[in-house]
């Protein structure tokens, strides 16, 4: 992607004593920028790690930090689909119908050594891994994951949100 | 009549002629032919206040014959004493009377030991699958269902084969 200046308007700013009128960036930081900070999440949540995603998300670990603080229970609405929990064959058609619905782009999180490979559900019942029926951006181990290593997972996908293209496709992009 | 007291399990043994019947873990166990489950059962409520039906399973045991254990839990609540009550049946034949007209609950317990362990519950004329699904094919808790095999309903993602 070649460079391109984007106007900036500054607020109250007001004539030649505004500190800044443009600035000069790439379309996908500046998008990638905005993305990273505006993860909606849509918490899938089957098992006892929800236990975990609870405490992550509330105040003493905050994911409102990292712009992830407000889960959507609509798929239409959400940015991230956060698998927290074992999903069983019986479950399968749900998670995809539900990560169908989401609108690009999405992402998807894979929570607990369960959503990740199975976990030590290896039997008739559980999927050995969501990767099998959809595709995952950040995998976060544990049984559960400690909080930090949730938040870590979630600074990785925010790493990988900017660094990825961010395709537009409008008259302007 | 109902009968209550300290010495029910006694007068339980003593009425089905069991005077032997083991305990094993600290519950009394009464076996009977798969052809006196109901009467029995019939009786422990009326006649003992056994009105709680807390669980239908069964055992394998792949080596014996007959192959399956078929096993209720019955719970006394006023002497708070329980019961259990096995009955033995072949891969041949694996069919017990179902308990539905005497307990409500065994109409979901006995759907469960039906998905798992492939046991017929005569009378009972729902055993649609509960905890699996439609098209499973097999009963996952027997002894030889293989332990990893997979029944997927959705089609795995051609990248993520293993």
């Amino acid at each position: 992607m070649n460079g391109r200046v984007i106007p900036i308007e500054v607020a109250g700013g007001g004539g030649k004593s505004a500190a800044f009128e443009y600035l000069t960036t790439r379309k996908d930081e500046l998008v990638g920028w905005a993305r990273k900070f505006s993860i909606f999440p849509y918490p899938f949540v089957t098992a006892c790690c929800a236990m975990e995603f609870m405490a992550v998300s509330s105040s003493p670990y905050d994911t409102d930090r990292f712009g992830a603080a407000l889960p959507r229970f609509s798929p239409r609405q959400a940015d991230l689909l956060m698998v927290v929990g074992t999903v069983t064959h019986k479950q399968a058609p749900i998670l995809l119908k539900v990560w169908e619905q989401m609108c690009e782009p999405k992402w998807v999180m894979a929570f607990g050594v369960c959503a990740t490979s199975g976990g030590f559900y290896q039997n008739y019942a559980a999927v050995p891994g969501i990767d099998r029926i959809v595709p995952v951006d950040v995998y976060i181990p544990g049984c559960p994951p400690r909080p930090e290593t949730v938040i870590d997972g979630i600074m990785q996908l925010q790493d990988k949100i900017a660094r990825s293209q961010h395709l537009i496709v409008n008259d302007r992009f | 009549m109902t009968t209550y007291g300290a010495d029910i399990l006694d007068r339980v043994k003593e009425r089905f002629g069991q005077a032997g019947a083991p305990v094993e873990h600290a519950i009394l166990v009464l076996a009977f032919a798969p052809g006196e489950i109901g009467a029995a059962a019939r009786a422990l409520r009326d006649e003992f206040g056994f009105e709680l039906l807390l669980d239908v399973t069964a055992v394998d045991w792949p080596d014996r014959d007959p192959r399956f254990d078929v096993v209720w839990h019955f719970y006394a609540t006023r002497n708070r004493v329980r019961v259990r009550v096995k009955t033995a049946v072949a891969l041949s034949d694996p069919v017990v009377p179902s308990l539905t007209a005497l307990y409500g609950s065994a109409a979901i317990m006995e759907r469960e030991c039906h998905d798992m362990y492939g046991i017929g519950f005569e009378g009972n004329a729902d055993l649609r699958p509960i905890l699996l699904y439609e098209g499973f094919v097999g009963h996952p808790l027997r002894k030889d269902y293989p332990k990893r095999q997979e029944q997927p309903l959705v089609p795995y993602r051609e990248e993520a084969k293993p």
